[in-house]
Formats: structure tokens, sequence, C-alpha cells
């Protein structure tokens, strides 16, 4: 039964989501433990695929049990194992989350989105095991339709315009990556990712092969929110529902980072993109001109979700430069990263889920003494913006040190410089928040308030519980990242620089 | 310059699906009208899938169909350049699958806008949205 | 010898941490809660303590955290540096939280458990930089300590807290993200650990104009230690209630800044490699500049506790001076005022509070004849001023006499010029304040009967602190011998 374990992994979430669909007519109630226990099946065995794969290297799955290159194969190396733990630990923490939201705004539609919320976690996690180019096109564009439903059933003034936008930028995106892969196709005759990297070396010199991997990086590009593509990302996020928000803006964006690196790595390979394309200057300034503009456009903002959405832009500038800086600590640094900005993304969508949900809204000048009525929430803000400032102990220093030092390594200066910018940028920001929130915003002496009792309005447990593992995590995961690097992160990519 | 007319006209599928393409993304960039931009994109999906079928053509090639597959000519060998290529048509049946189904979530989403907004022209809807 | 590896330093860094849980809950019962935090500084002094005689022989304690990076551990070691650094801090939170019980509720503050927690954790913090092995773990803890102190000097929550606020994150945090973050990796990359060694790591690691570029980056990037042009956010930082000003102001925060600067002077770089590189008269230069505009600014000031600050600043470079005299004396004398100056200096701090508890004034100009009323506290500002002008028979003349002796050693006695300049200052800023409080007339006239001498639990740390200074003056052999044996003698 364990060798059919990869495929578990994607097939509970898609199961449960048949169910919940059934459900959805029979006894709404039904639905929520269905998604847990679909999600929870997934986490389960992808805990197990994980320790499989440290002890004896890679899984290879071949579905139905055809060969590739005709039939579809599954392939669970370190790092898709890495990424494969963080969906449905992401996706089980926001359910937490998001009980009480979705049961009070969605009432009617809650059979509805927890299908749709099962779908996307199955189509993610279908991303990110493939090892089939068309496959993954297939996977893709199921997650993205999940992605487009869920995100339009908030703010009904905006969210179905913002969504559709968010449709047709998707659908150019998917398109060119397939029209990539159908160049890829021509030239190889195959659709299997280790069979076209074994052809590849052969026809390296072909014009066609540099098309196909331009198309395929635009349109990931397009979908992983790279300025300047990333034009549907702030409107999409803020005007979502945050129980969609929170699943989609961690998750989503990083595992097209994902897919990047596994064209990169496992299809087009490492010596073809570094030494044979002259691309790698051009994508480091894009990326460095990417966290600066993030950065800055977040310093624009007065709604903290916008806030947070720029913030996401500047971050895939991080992981897109470091996978591009070239070397093992730069791409060390972009890996670390995709977890890490998961986790912290995901706790600062938490914080403003709170928020939301006691204050209903989320401009900077309505937080006025939010420190004394939600100081568990403005605890885990602290901490998730001290993560994307990058003080340690907290999890984004420590991949901002790779990147660093990858950047110095590579000489990279403009790069380097960028992510020191944006780090102060970054505690600009946060701290504005923390002033906010911390001082009368009238001239008022602070004592003025002993008169009245200090009153706590805190967001419902089942609410802070998730921010505390969250928060949590950022701190465990930044103290025991030396043994992430060493043992899961530093042979993949020793893998591929060989 | 006979040698470029010749090239271009033998590539001529190609040149079908760049335009179609172009077209596609024209009308999803310049159109005021939602409907008209989904349309845009479905062209431009359709150029895509265009694309992949006509990678499958070979000359003097018949459809991929084995005439009487079962009984005594089963195991006759089969030439496989007598053939076009099925596989891109297996995968553009998925891709137009995927096609419909994006075009079923777009339908559905300009219907609530339509509910909401009262009209579907683009630079209408800017206005209204500024208003709220 | 082989370092001992015990949990001893990883106790003492975390046993104000492990208290805060404590600390929260009992928020509405005060003298529960202070209760606590005097049973949290006791047991951090006695474990800082117990590893003193080990250190005392040439010992060193060992504690790894973890690895996150290959050669790059969170360890802490106490060595004899840090050891004086560690008791001085420890010794004197406990008589700052004596100090604080009579301060803040003699001002009926509110958002007492915040206050009191949030010290907690900066002591941890500063212990943690006293022992940190290498430069990642003391990077670690100097931000923990800026983002520990800032709802500490914001306390007061109004908007005057506001923008000091904001002008201390822009100084402390952006010059430790945007300077020292990139030097600290550029070191790594070259040298290939961090660890603080007796000669220094970065010795042949890298071009000499990289290796000077890096050290000065190094010296105001760390701009706790309140070198020129980065020192404004001392002064702005007094907005914070007093007993933050005195002990962190005057004793954690920039000791840490200047501690770090020893370290990075000793340890990644080393003597040898500095006086190679003919940095020495460099460094001691910008120190030069910011001892005696310190100063002159400080005499500008009319506000108590902002002359003080400018006074710390001022100090502050002594040790570095010391330092970068780069002779035996001279960084004896520097190190050594690590102690002697936290001493002398918390003890005007709390007198500059206690003034504030007792009778709501802040300005020099309206203390004439307040000594008259208050006579310990003027006495005790006295014996403070004594000891960082640097006279007999105090401390502060100790290490002063070193930092002389120093400069004479490596015939540079231009500093020397500079070091009793800037005694000459500090005694024209001082003496006169005692001189006013004891002898002026009262400036209404008639004696304000209101006024009296400050509450008991604000007189008896600073009497304390006053008479440990003169101690200093007959007994320095602790903190000599530590200094002693972190120079390798």
């Amino acid at each position: 039964m364990t060798e059919h374990y990869p495929a578990f992994i994607i097939l509970f979430p898609l199961l449960a989501a048949f169910i919940n669909s059934g459900f959805t007519w029979l006894d709404k109630r039904l639905c929520c433990p269905v998604t847990v226990l679909g999600l929870g099946g997934s986490l389960y065995f992808g805990l197990e695929v994980l320790f499989q794969v440290l002890k004896s290297g890679p899984i290879v799955y071949h579905l139905a049990g055809w060969p590739p290159p005709m039939g579809i194969e599954l392939r669970i190396d370190n790092l898709s194992a890495l990424v494969l733990l963080i969906i449905p630990v992401i996706a089980l923490i926001n359910i937490m989350a998001s009980r009480k939201s979705i049961h009070d705004e969605l009432t009617f539609k809650r059979g509805p989105f927890y299908t749709i919320y099962l779908l996307f976690a199955a189509g993610l996690l279908g991303v990110v095991a493939t090892a089939d180019l068309f496959n993954l096109y297939v996977l893709l564009e199921i997650t993205s339709l999940a992605s487009y439903a869920l995100l339009a059933m908030g703010n009904p003034d905006r969210a179905p315009l913002a969504s559709l936008n968010y449709v047709f930028l998707g659908v150019i995106g998917a398109s060119f990556y397939l029209l990539g892969v159908g160049y890829l196709y021509i030239m190889t005759g195959s659709l299997n990712m280790a069979d076209v990297h074994s052809i590849l070396p052969g026809i390296s010199g072909s014009s066609a092969v540099m098309v196909a991997f331009v198309f395929c990086l635009v349109g990931i590009w397009i979908k992983m929110g790279l300025f300047p593509l990333h034009t549907w990302l702030p409107n999409v996020y803020t005007y979502a529902p945050t129980s969609s928000s929170r699943l989609i803006a961690p998750l989503m964006t990083k595992v097209m980072v994902y897919v990047m690196i596994r064209l990169m790595f496992s299809v087009f390979g490492l010596d073809y993109i570094f030494e044979q394309l002259t691309l790698q200057k051009w994508v480091v300034i894009l990326s460095s001109a990417a966290i600066i503009a993030g950065a800055v456009m977040a310093l624009a903002q007065k709604d903290l979700m916008k806030m947070a959405a720029y913030i996401i832009v500047c971050e895939i500038g991080y992981m897109v430069g470091g996978i591009w800086l070239g070397n093992t600590q730069g791409m060390a640094g972009a890996v670390l990263h995709i977890v890490n900005d998961a986790i912290m993304t995901f706790a600062l969508f938490l914080v403003l889920g709170n928020i939301i949900y006691v204050r209903k809204k989320t401009e900077l000048n309505s937080l006025d003494g939010i420190f004394t009525s939600m100081p568990w929430t403005m605890a885990g803000l602290v901490l998730a913006g001290a993560s994307i400032i990058g003080i340690p102990p907290t999890c984004g220093f420590f991949s901002k040190w790779y990147l660093l030092l990858g950047g110095i390594e590579a000489g990279a200066s403009l790069f380097v410089f960028s992510l020191i910018l944006s780090s102060l940028i970054s505690a600009i920001l946060v701290f504005r928040i923390v002033e906010a929130g911390f001082f009368p915003s009238g001239d008022n002496h602070a004592q003025d308030h002993d008169a009245k009792e200090a009153v706590l309005n805190e967001a419902p447990v089942s609410m802070l519980i998730p921010l505390g593992l969250t928060s949590a995590g950022i701190i465990a995961i930044g103290l025991w990242s030396g043994y992430i690097v060493q043992y899961i992160i530093l042979p993949f990519i020793q893998q591929g620089v060989s | 310059m006979p040698d470029l007319m010749l090239e271009i006209i033998n590539k001529y599928n190609y040149w079908l699906y760049i335009i179609l393409m172009m077209i596609g993304l024209y009308a999803m960039i310049a159109k005021n009208n939602l409907i008209k931009k989904l349309v845009g994109m479905n062209i431009f999906q359709t150029a895509i899938i265009l694309f992949f079928i006509s990678m499958g053509y070979k000359e003097n090639a018949t459809i991929p169909i084995i005439m009487g597959g079962h009984g005594d000519t089963a195991h006759k060998t089969i030439e496989a350049s007598q053939y076009i290529n099925p596989l891109p048509h297996v995968l553009m049946l998925t891709a137009i699958v995927v096609t419909v189904a994006t075009l079923g979530v777009a339908l559905a989403l300009i219907i609530k806008i339509y509910q909401r907004y009262e009209t579907l022209e683009e630079d209408e809807l800017r206005m209204r949205v500024k208003q709220k | 010898m082989d370092p001992i590896v015990s949990f001893r330093p990883l106790l003492a860094v975390l046993v104000s941490i492990l208290v805060i849980p404590i600390l929260i809950s009992s928020g509405k019962r005060p003298n529960a809660r202070e209760a606590w935090t005097f049973v949290a500084g006791f047991i951090k002094f006695g474990l800082i303590v117990s590893m003193l005689p080990a250190v005392l022989q040439g010992q060193e304690y060992l504690f790894t955290l973890s690895t996150p990076f290959p050669n790059v551990p969170v360890q802490l070691r106490v060595d004899a540096l840090g050891m004086l650094f560690a008791l001085v801090a420890s010794f004197l939170w406990i008589f700052t939280t004596l100090y604080s019980i009579g301060y803040m509720r003699g001002l009926k503050e509110h958002g007492q458990t915040r206050f009191f927690v949030f010290f907690a954790l900066a002591l941890s913090s500063t212990i943690g930089v006293a022992f940190s092995a290498n430069l990642f773990t003391l990077y670690l803890f100097y931000e923990l300590l800026s983002l520990a102190t800032y709802p500490l000097v914001t306390h007061h929550q109004d908007k005057k807290s506001k923008i000091s606020g904001r002008r201390y994150l822009t100084f402390i945090l952006g010059t430790s993200v945007g300077l020292v973050l990139p030097a600290m990796l550029i070191c790594y990359h070259y040298a290939g650990t961090l660890d603080f060694t007796a000669a220094g790591i970065m010795a042949g690691q890298a071009p000499t104009p990289v290796l000077i570029a890096l050290f000065f980056v190094f010296i105001f990037g760390f701009a706790k230690a309140g070198i020129m042009p980065f020192h404004s956010w001392l002064p702005a930082a007094m907005v914070a209630p007093t007993p933050v000003s005195a002990l962190l102001h005057a004793v954690a925060v920039v000791k840490v800044g200047v501690f770090s600067i020893v370290r990075i002077t000793t340890g990644i770089f080393g003597v040898d490699l500095l006086s190679d590189l003919h940095i020495g008269p460099a460094l001691a230069t910008i120190a030069s500049i910011t001892i005696i505009t310190g100063s002159l600014i400080a005499l500008s000031q009319d506000e108590l506790k902002r002359r003080l600050a400018f006074s710390t600043i001022s100090q502050l470079s002594y040790i570095v001076l010391g330092v970068a005299l780069l002779s035996p004396h001279g960084m004896l004398g520097g190190i050594i005022h690590i102690a002697m100056h936290a001493f002398g200096k918390i003890t005007l701090f709390f007198c500059a509070g206690a003034i504030m508890v007792a009778s709501g004034k802040k300005y020099i100009s309206q203390m004439s004849g307040l000594g008259r009323i208050m006579p310990v506290t003027f006495f005790a500002f006295f014996i403070g001023s004594l000891s960082v002008i640097g006279l007999p028979p105090t401390g502060g003349f100790f290490s002063k006499w070193n930092l002389l002796l120093g400069a004479v050693e490596s015939d540079q006695l231009v500093f020397m010029v500079v070091l009793l300049g800037s005694s000459f200052l500090n005694a024209i800023y001082f003496l006169p304040i005692v001189f006013r409080g004891f002898f002026k007339p009262s400036p209404e006239g008639g004696e304000d009967t209101a006024i009296k001498e400050a509450p008991l639990c604000c007189v008896i740390p600073l009497v304390f602190t006053a008479g440990i200074s003169i101690i200093l003056f007959f007994y320095p052999d602790i903190f000599l011998n530590l200094t002693n044996l972190a120079l390798g003698r």
C-alpha cells in the first residue's frame, strides 16, 4: 500500500470534495468534518512520504501502472515533499480559523465553499507532485478555477470584478505555459519531465527550446505575480473573503515559484539556463525591481490588506531573484523562503482576518487602541512583522541570510541593496501599524485610558489558537531552519547542480 | 525572396495561430464590453488548441483510427507514419474542457457583475465602482 | 582549559523571560508582580555570580542552542568580558526594580505590568548580548533588545513619545538592519565563521580596503553606542520614564552598543590586525569628536535628563577611545569604564527621577535650593558627578587614570588633551547643579513645604549606587581582574 501514498496525497482531498458536493444537499453540517478528514489524510500521507524520501531518495509513482512517457508520472523528491507538507498544514489551520466566519458570512454557501476549498487543495497538491508537463497544466487550471470561485465570494461590490480580471490574466498565464509545453513537445516528442530533461541537452542550441522556456517562464511569472505582471494580485486578495484569501495568498504564489524551480531544475536543467541563455543578469535585475516596487507600493497604501498584498509582491521578488542568482546559497535561501513566506504571510492574513472579524475594517486610521483591545492578535502581528523585516529568531531572518549571502557571493549588489532596502521599508510599514494602534490618534495623554476600563474586545478563541500555532511555527522553523536546509534543501540543490 | 515566401507559406499553420492569438489578446485588452473580452479570451485559448492540433499533422497520413483493430488483423504491424499523431488531439480534448470550464466560471462572474451594476461596459463599471 | 558546558548561561538569559507569564497573570496584584520581578532579578544575579569563581580562574562556560547555519551556532559563552558586563547589568537591575516601584507608584503611571514585562525582556536580551559567543548570537539579542525597549521608551503613549519612538527605531533598527547585517554577512562570506576569538577572525581573509570599510561600517552600525552622528536617539529616548532612562539608557542599551564595538575590535578584527591597518588613530579621532561635542551640547541643556543624556553620549566614547588606543592601559581603562560609568551614571539618573517624583521639576533652572530640601538626593548626585568627571574618591577616577596612562603609552598625547578637556567640561556642567541645589535661594523666595525628600524606594537605590561608586575606588578588584583576564593578561 505504501507505494500508493503519493497518489493518496492528492486523492484524499479530491474524494472528500466529491463527498462534500453530495453533502451540500444532504446535510451541510457534515461538510466541515469531511474537509478536515480529507486534508488530514493528505497531511498524514505527506509526512509519511517525506520520511520515505529522506530515507531512500525520490519516489516515482506511475498512475495506473502505465509507464512514462505515455503514462502520467508522479515524482516526489526533497523539494516536492517539503512543499507538499505546507499545503495541508496551512489549509487545515485555516479551516480552524475560518469556521466561525464561514458559518456567519457564507451560511448558505458553506457546502460549495468547502467543496471548492478541497478542490483547490487537491489541485495544488497535484501541481507539486506531478512529473508530467501537461498534467501540470491541467492541475494548474483546476487550482486556478477553484481560486477564481473562492475569491469571488467576497464583497459583492468589487470581488466579482476583481476575480474576473484575475480570470483573464490567469488564462493568459496558463496559456503561455501551455504554448511553451507545446514547443517542447514538438522538439522532444515527450511530455514527461525526466524524459524531456534527458533529450534536451542534445538539441539545446535550437531557438524553439529557448522560446519554449521563455513562454513557460512568462506564463508562470504571470501566475505568481512577479512585478510587473502582478496587477491582479492586490485587488483580488483585498476584496476576497478572508477565509479564501488566507488560503490562497500564502499558497498559490509560492507553489508557482515551486513550479518555476521544478522547470529550471528538472526539465531544462541548470546548465542550459545559466550557461546557454543570457537571461540571468536581467532576471536578477527584474527581481530587484520587483522587491523595491513591492515595498514602495506597500508604503503608499492606507489599507492593511492592500499593504499585505504588496508585501507578497515584494517577497516573490526575493524568491525569483534567489533562484536566478545561480549559487547554492541563493537557491537554498529561495527554497527556504517558500516555506517561511508561506507561514509568515499566513500569519499576517490571520491577524488581518481577526481584525476584520472584530472591527469590520482594516484601514490604517481605524486601528485606534487596538493594542489594548486585541493584545494577542497584535502580538501575532508584531511577530509576523518581525519575520517580514527579518529579525532573528523569526524564520524570515534565516532565509534572508541565505539570500543576502548568495547575493554577496554572486556580486549582485543591486539585489543585496534591494533586500536591505525592503527590510528597512518593511520596518517602516510594521511600525506604522504599531504606531497607529499603540498611540491614541488625538492628543490626549494615555493616562486618560486608565479612567475607563481597558475593554478587551479580542477575536474568539477559535481564531486565536491558529494564530498562536502559526506564530510558534514562525519561531520554531526559524530556530530549526538549519536542519531543514541541511537535510532537505541542500541535497536537492546539489542534485540539480551536479 | 521566393525562399522566404516559401518558408512563410509552408509554416502557415503557425502564422494562423499567431494571428488568432493576437486577435484574442487584442480583444481581451482593448475591448470595452466584458462579453467581448470573454470572447477574446476564448479565441486566445482556441488559437493555442489549433497550434497543438496542427503539430500532430503528417503528410499523406490518415486519421489515427485502426480499421478492424480486433480479431485476426489485431496483430498486423502498424506503420506510425501512416497515422497522424493522436496525442495532441487527446491533450487538446482536456484543454477544451478546461477552456469550457473557465468560460463557465467567467460567465457566472459576469452574471454577478451585471446583477450588481446593470452594465457590462468596463468604463461605466469603473465609474460606478468608484462611486461605491 | 576546556570550556565548561553548562545550562547556566542559558538559564541566566532565560530567567527573566520565563517570569513574564507570571508577571502578566499577577498584573492585578502589584505587590505580587513586583515581588516576582525581584525573585527573577535575584535568581539571575545569583546564577551569574555562581559562574564568577570559575571565570576568575580563567575558565569559560559554553552552551549551544542550535546551529542554524554552518559554522554559526546560536551559542552562549561566559568569558571575562561578558561576565563583567553581565554582573553590572544584573546587579543594577535589582536596584532599578526597587527604584521603579517608588517612581512608577509615586507618579501613578499607567501600564505598569507592561512596563515590568518588557523590562524583564530587555534584561534577558542584555545578558544574551553579554554572553554571546559569536557575532550572529550578538546580533540576535541586539535586535531583540531594540524591540523590547520600544514599548518602554514610548511608555507614555503621547505625541512626544510617538515622535521619539520613531526616532529611536529609525536610528537603532535602521543602522542594525542596514549596516550591521550586510557587514556581518560579508564577514561570514570572507572568514567562514563569526566566532569571537582571541585574535580575531578577519586577519588576512579579505583585501585591506574591504577590511577598513567593514570595520567602520560596524562602528557606525552599532548605533546604540551613541557615536555621532548616530546619537540623536539617546536624547530623544529621554521621554521614557526615568527608570528606563536609568537602567537602559545609562547601563544596558548603551553599554550593549559599546560592548558590541569592543567585541568587534577584539574578537572579530583583533588588536593586532587593527594596529597593522593603522585604524586606531582614526577610531580614536571619531570617538574624541563625540566626546567633546557631547560635552559641549550637554552644557547647553537645561532639562536635567537631556544633559545627562549628552553626558552619556560623551562618556560612551571614552570606552571606544580606550579601546582605540590599542595600548594595555588604554584598553584596561576603556573596558573598566563600562562598570564605573554604569554605577556613576545610574546614580545621576536615579537622582533626576527622584527630583521628578518629589517635586515635579525637570529643568535645572527650577532646581535652586532644592538640595536643602532633598539633601540625600543631591549629595548622591554630587558623588555620581565626581565619578563621571573622574575625580577621587570615586571609581570613575580609576578608569580615567588608566585612559590617560594609555594615551601616554601609545604616544598619542592629543587624546590626553581630549580626556582632560572633557573632564573639565564635565565639571562645568555637573558641579553647578549641586551648587545651585545647595547654595542658591529657592525660586519663590520661601521654602515650598509641599516638597519633601523622595520616596524611600527611590532614595535607597541611589544611596547604594553612590556608595558603590565610592567603594569601587578602594576595591576595584573584581572588575580589574575580569578586565585583565579579558585582555589576556
